[in-house]
């Protein structure tokens, strides 16, 4: 576990300059630079930074490709939606596409969101409970790998098709939309959207120091034993499904709060935003930055949703052949993402720097192996499980060799 | 009497339709442990192959069951192409395989769009299969009837090649267990391909039979590959028969919840039924094998 080690030791003073600086590029240098459309762009993907930040922990540490992310994203961020829209018709008022396609009353489930502690509770709360039950459900009875996958992409399916079928409720297909203030302030004031992007970049840089904090503690090196040999962790004495619930609860927790953000950042949420495709679709950015890594989704998923805005605006049917493009390339050569590359030359240097590299007929062997060895140890932490080489006879056997 | 029937009747055809969707997939998926998105493109792919060929021959019936032919042809190859250059370095990171081929699914959609447009196109069926049919006092369409047909007569010529064929006796020796097989002599790499191709096709032929349901857009793959999964996941791997059990009793399950409230709901609780059924049985309904030390 090396990427674990240089965590923990030389690492905690290096972590703190780095929240620092990344406090510092977000704080202060941003909003002078960008433009107030440029920091309302750069506000929404750090929103789905926040995504990704627990994908990063439940799929890169803990082995659960989770493809129904959408679906707690989507529960933020329509009960987030749905206080706003109470909010704007004010006390007793009906939010203005009801009396549009149903009846002008506010069903019951909808009331209790009028008061913003309780809204804001259910961002957190209703998407972890799902999350937690779901999780306690599936994972207790090792339903693991590609059925896990499988079922939260189902999740996603169907929650996105009760959001459409649903509209007297939901607002269909169009969502919820057309947001006047947000807890008071005026949305269309360029101060409050300002005040909006600190909310959110101070949000996820929370969220990532938690995430930190999780890989480095006792509970992080479970979650990655978890990942590489549900089995032995087993026979150790733990539970393997508890561990997997927490940090699926912990991605459904903060998928929900980068979803609520989302709303009043982008000012429409919709179930093109939470279906099937938007949800495996927050997976590029943290297989290109490394999903194993803590900054890795996070800077992937910016620079993914940043190549996106600028590649649609000039090419709108080209962004697709590259999103496909990404997913081919970075996983299946790549599959440390570019995390993965920083480590490898960081490793290589000193094998490399003394002599010059020898012709194809001098001794090439040892600098060779050395960058194998390092790209190998690179990719271990990161590699899908089934890379652990040491033997476990009678469990490898028994899985016939396509297991998880 | 009447609603019953007719329930049923709606089951099996939704079942039948999910039935030839996962048919190939329990190949790929259930066999060889590929997890294939771009299954539901290979369906795309033979819808249009109906669509470009209803241009090609102007008797509807001679380009139906053309289609049915050359669709499986397009998709087994474009399938045997996908295993060739990127599955099979990628057997033993099933998850991997997973977004790779979300990767190709999303190219080749996007290709689909750029070649045929995005608005949907319709194919005609021929007059042999217009109008209904009255079954037990049942107004049943014919189409219906023929997707039915064309979904046991795959199940029964794919389970004949399973257990009688050479080759199928290769795939099944290299499902049960490979190193052995490749000790005795089976190129495990061939089998893989041809499995692989045999999946594939089976996913067009899905696609040339949904062109009689409706019109036909890009997205038709994304519509189905959930499902398809779905069917998988319950029926079980490693055996035929999980599928069709499982693709009739969800397609019946869905047509009966769907009749008591709605098509959204139905859907969510069927999610919630397929949930709590994987906890009395998460290895599916058939299984051969289990699944870690459970």
């Amino acid at each position: 576990m090396t990427a674990l080690g240089l965590l923990t030791r030389p690492g905690r003073a290096r972590t703190l300059a780095g929240f620092a600086l990344a406090a510092v590029v977000l704080f202060a240098v941003a909003p002078v630079v960008l433009s107030d459309f440029r920091l309302n762009l750069l506000a929404k993907f750090l929103c789905l930074a926040m995504v990704a930040v627990g994908i990063g922990l439940a799929w890169g540490r803990g082995g659960m490709l989770t493809l129904g992310q959408g679906v707690f994203f989507g529960l933020g961020a329509y009960i987030m939606a749905m206080h706003l829209k109470l909010a704007d018709a004010g006390p007793g008022g009906v939010p203005d596409f009801m009396t549009l396609y149903g009846t002008g009353e506010v069903p019951g489930w909808w009331e209790p969101l009028r008061s913003a502690p309780v809204a804001l509770a259910a961002i957190v709360v209703v998407p972890c409970a799902l999350a937690a039950i779901l999780g306690y459900a599936v994972f207790t009875r090792r339903v693991r790998g590609a059925y896990f996958a499988i079922l939260s992409q189902a999740l996603a399916a169907a929650f996105a098709i009760l959001l459409v079928g649903q509209q007297k409720v939901t607002g269909g297909t169009n969502g919820l939309n057309g947001f006047r203030s947000f807890f008071g302030y005026d949305l269309t004031d360029p101060v409050n959207k300002r005040m909006i992007f600190f909310v959110v970049a101070g949000v996820l840089l929370v969220m990532v120091a938690i995430v930190r904090q999780l890989m480095v503690s006792r509970f992080g090196e479970l979650l990655v034993a978890v990942r590489d040999q549900e089995n032995r962790v087993r026979f150790l004495g733990y539970d393997p499904a508890l561990v997997k619930v927490v940090a699926y609860v912990v991605a459904a927790g903060m998928a929900a709060i980068g979803g609520a953000l989302f709303v009043p950042v982008v000012g429409i949420i919709s179930p093109a935003d939470v279906g099937v495709v938007p949800s495996i679709a927050f997976l590029v950015g943290v297989a290109i930055g490394g999903r194993a890594t803590l900054l890795g989704p996070v800077l992937g998923a910016v620079a993914v949703s940043w190549a996106q805005t600028s590649l649609s605006e000039s090419f709108p049917s080209g962004w697709i052949y590259v999103q496909g493009a990404l997913f081919i390339v970075v996983v299946a050569f790549l599959p440390g993402g570019l995390a993965s590359l920083v480590g490898k030359l960081r490793r290589t240097p000193p094998q490399a720097s003394p002599t010059p590299p020898p012709g194809p007929s001098g001794p090439p062997a040892a600098p060779r192996a050395a960058a194998v060895t390092g790209a190998a140890t690179a990719t271990a932490t990161t590699a899908a499980p089934g890379a652990p080489t040491a033997p476990v006879p009678t469990v490898r056997a028994a899985t016939g060799g396509h297991d998880d | 009497m009447e609603v019953i029937m007719s329930q049923l009747f709606a089951g099996l055809s939704l079942g039948s339709v999910l039935l030839l969707a996962a048919l190939g997939l329990a190949l790929t998926f259930g066999q060889m442990g590929v997890i294939n998105m771009a299954h539901g493109e290979f369906m795309l792919a033979g819808a249009y192959t109906a669509y470009v060929m209803q241009g090609i021959f102007a008797d509807a019936g001679v380009s139906l069951m053309l289609s049915l032919v050359v669709g499986f042809l397009v998709g087994g190859t474009l399938g045997l192409l996908l295993e060739m250059t990127l599955i099979h370095r990628m057997y033993d990171r099933p998850l991997d395989t997973l977004l790779v081929t979300w990767g190709v699914a999303l190219v080749l959609q996007q290709a689909a769009r750029n070649i045929f447009g995005a608005p949907n196109v319709d194919v005609r069926a021929p007059e042999w299969l217009k109008g209904a049919v009255d079954i037990l006092g049942l107004a049943v369409p014919r189409t219906r009837l023929f997707i039915i047909a064309l979904a046991i007569a795959c199940v029964v010529v794919l389970a004949l090649v399973l257990k009688l064929t050479p080759l199928g006796r290769r795939i099944r020796a290299v499902v049960q267990n490979r190193s052995l097989a490749e000790a005795s002599g089976i190129s495990t790499k061939a089998t893989d391909r041809l499995t692989f191709f045999i999946g594939s096709g089976l996913a067009s032929i899905a696609g040339v039979a949904l062109t009689l349901l409706g019109s036909i857009g890009p997205t038709l793959g994304t519509n189905y590959i959930v499902d398809a999964f779905l069917v998988v996941v319950v029926g079980g791997i490693g055996q035929i028969k999980g599928a069709v059990i499982a693709a009739f009793a969800l397609g019946i399950l869905q047509a009966t919840i769907e009749y008591s409230t709605t098509a959204s709901i139905a859907k969510v609780l069927v999610f919630v039924a397929i949930v709590a059924f994987l906890q009395a049985r998460p290895q599916g309904l058939v299984s051969v094998r289990q699944r870690g030390i459970a």
